[in-house]
């Protein structure tokens, strides 16, 4: 043996795999954590627009004007959901988030003229207050879900799975399981607390075209109904839900985050949101639904360039989470109290991590006051701070959005059309069955 | 009492006239002519009476508060779901999820119920006359669940706080719950239970089931495992 070989790392037992077997060996537990996918996937950064020169118009930068209206919901209900914006907050509790969070989301939501959405554990005052259009989750769990506050939702969103966990329920570590999330879920203080993978009261799509009904039936037909799926067999899952009577579907891929599961299913189970989106989009036109029901994208959108591609997609609006945390704080080396910036790096490290890195969610002790129950850790993100920080990402995201699609020649955002992208990489034009930049070639298109 | 006859009229107009009532609306009606449709009498917020006369569909009565509900006959999938308060009465057979997620009031099913039983109440009471299903109480949390007659296999799993009492046999527990010594408190429930009901048992044949609160953290050494 030479000694080139001798230092040869194995690809199939890599320090990473090594050290996953050497703390399984230890333990005899499975790891868990927040936040999203890690791994390399293919994404919305392998796609380019074809922005527009001789044989488009263009339209002139931030100065004329791009619409960015949309309206959720026109299917079945009284009152559809009109917003001022195509992009959402997604669905996170309050037990996972703390209720300055929830504030500061709700906040900005509404500066925004768009809508958050509750979580599990139901629905907070503070978040009823503080949002103007707010979606009201029933979840598995039906944790603190009631009809009163059902009546004063502006939507429901029937949640049966997660793009980070599709198939699996939530979890909620005893840290975070305080007095007030405790009273709230029916649960005893401290406790680990489960989530349930499927609902109680329906199990099929059969089932659910009718607690659909009910839903209605309870308030009386005004507000839209949505159906949250997590991406894996997306296809069927969007027709399905369609056939159940759904206004809006929402598709939530892989790389979509969670306050806590287990790391397998994070990295293992479901299909990247690139691939999701057009297959959801394909469901809905063979059916002759799309434009009638209504498709919300979610899942690793960060930017104004992955909102406007996934609108050029087919999407109708996207929801943002991990990064809607992002931007009040979550992995920063500090916080701001006042105007000083307080390090918080010890508290990372204390973890077992470093800014930046951090997917702690789980443990309740966000050192940014984010993801956390505790009362000195939460005061850390107060609310109006956080209300100020998220409304500049969404206005930002906002105008990187509407910047592309005027430059595509686009006076609305919803104009945006899958004719004005292609892919840098193969697995990106076959995902998206868009072809490859600089050539004709979908790959697993047949030429005609 | 006032009529209100499904066969003049739709689901959706009976259920908003409930809606339109006072909340404080204390008058008794019928609904005529039921012939199994689905959502009757859901959302109701006024401590009225209904009477449906007939066999029911799925989710009737669905997150009741304060109404009396009576079911003549049997109802399908999850009767009385998510019931805050009020009392819901089945006179006949409940299929599925009966009182599933309920929060509160009292669901007294004359016959037998059948899987799911139960799953996920949050502190609402269910009295069943007969047998219940499998995975009854499934991932219970508050509440008690009465049941006269047999519980079929994976009764009471993933319980948390909530109690089951069983008269007749349990075919097979489900992971972490357990048969539990019957304390006074516990034949004091029982009755009051009971006597809420037209079923007259000794307080004294009824079995206890709690959970042994071992899945209530999360631990290699728990029976994460355990399969029915």
């Amino acid at each position: 043996m030479n000694s080139n070989q001798s230092r040869e790392e194995s690809f199939s037992y890599n320090q990473k795999i090594l050290n996953y077997i050497y703390q399984a060996a230890e333990t005899g537990v499975y790891d868990i954590r927040g936040l999203g996918a890690k791994r390399h996937l293919p994404t919305f950064d392998d796609l380019v627009f074809l922005t527009a020169s001789m044989s488009r118009y263009p339209l002139e930068g931030y100065r004329e004007k791009c619409e960015t209206k949309t309206v959720l919901g026109t299917r079945h209900a009284k009152k559809p959901i009109e917003l001022d914006i195509p992009i959402t907050i997604a669905g996170m509790s309050f037990g996972a988030l703390s209720a300055n969070v929830k504030e500061a989301i709700g906040r900005a939501a509404t500066e925004m003229g768009t809508s958050t959405t509750t979580g599990d554990g139901g629905m907070t005052q503070e978040e009823r207050q503080s949002s103007k259009i707010l979606v009201y989750q029933v979840l598995p769990s039906r944790y603190g879900f009631n009809p009163d506050d059902l009546r004063k939702a502006d939507a429901i969103e029937i949640v049966v799975g997660q793009g980070a966990k599709p198939g699996g329920g939530g979890m909620l570590l005893g840290l975070k399981v305080g007095e007030r999330v405790a009273e709230m879920r029916t649960l005893p203080e401290g406790i680990d607390q489960r989530s349930a993978c499927r609902h109680p009261d329906w199990t099929g799509p059969d089932d659910l075209a009718i607690k659909i009904l009910e839903l209605r039936e309870i308030t009386d037909w005004e507000i839209p109904i949505y159906v949250k799926i997590g991406a894996t067999r997306v296809k069927d899952d969007v027709k399905l839900a369609v056939k159940s009577g759904a206004d809006v579907v929402v598709v939530d891929g892989m790389q979509g985050g969670t306050a806590a599961t287990q790391e397998t299913f994070i990295e293992h189970a479901g299909i990247p949101t690139l691939p999701a989106v057009r297959l959801a989009v394909e469901a809905l036109q063979e059916i002759d639904m799309f434009g009638k029901v209504q498709l919300i994208l979610s899942g690793g959108i960060r930017t104004g360039a992955d909102a406007a591609k996934a609108l050029a997609l087919g999407a109708d609006a996207v929801s943002l989470g991990q990064a809607v945390l992002m931007a009040l704080g979550c992995n920063s080396p500090h916080y701001v109290d006042g105007d000083e910036n307080v390090d918080v790096t010890s508290e990372y490290q204390a973890l077992e991590t470093t800014p930046g890195y951090c997917h702690h969610c789980h443990t309740g002790r966000c050192p940014v006051g984010v993801t956390t129950q505790l009362p000195d850790l939460e005061k850390r993100m107060q609310p109006e701070w956080g209300a100020r920080r998220l409304t500049n990402y969404l206005r930002t995201v906002t105008m990187e959005m509407t910047t592309l699609a005027r430059a595509c020649g686009n006076s609305n955002v919803h104009h945006l059309e899958r004719e004005d992208l292609v892919a840098l990489t193969v697995e990106a034009a076959a995902m998206a069955k868009l072809p490859l930049a600089g050539t004709d070639w979908i790959p697993g298109e047949k030429k005609l | 009492m006032e009529s209100l006859d499904l066969a003049a009229q739709s689901v959706r107009e009976t259920n908003q006239f409930f809606h339109d009532l006072s909340s404080s609306d204390t008058r008794e009606f019928e609904i005529l002519h039921p012939n199994g449709a689905h959502n009757i009498a859901v959302g109701l917020d006024a401590p009225v009476k209904v009477h449906i006369r007939g066999h029911a569909g799925y989710f009737i009565a669905g997150m009741n508060k304060q109404a009396e509900v009576t079911i003549h006959g049997n109802v399908g999938w999850s009767v009385a779901e998510n019931m805050m308060s009020g009392v819901v009465r089945v006179n006949g057979f409940a299929s599925e999820c009966a009182g599933s997620s309920g929060h509160g009031g009292l669901l007294i099913i004359n016959g037998d119920a059948s899987s799911r039983c139960g799953i996920s109440m949050k502190g609402t009471s269910i009295v069943v006359g007969g047998n219940v299903g499998h995975m009854s109480a499934f991932m219970a949390q508050a509440g008690y669940l009465l049941i006269c007659g047999d519980a079929d296999h994976g009764l009471g799993d993933s319980l948390y706080e909530a109690v089951i009492y069983v008269r007749g046999k349990i075919h097979g527990l489900g992971a972490d719950a357990r048969e539990e010594q019957m304390e006074e408190s516990d034949y004091t429930k029982v009755n009051e239970l009971l006597e809420m009901t037209e079923f007259n048992y000794d307080p004294k044949e009824f079995k206890r089931v709690a959970s042994a609160k071992t899945l209530y953290h999360w631990s290699p050494n728990s029976k994460q495992f355990a399969v029915l």
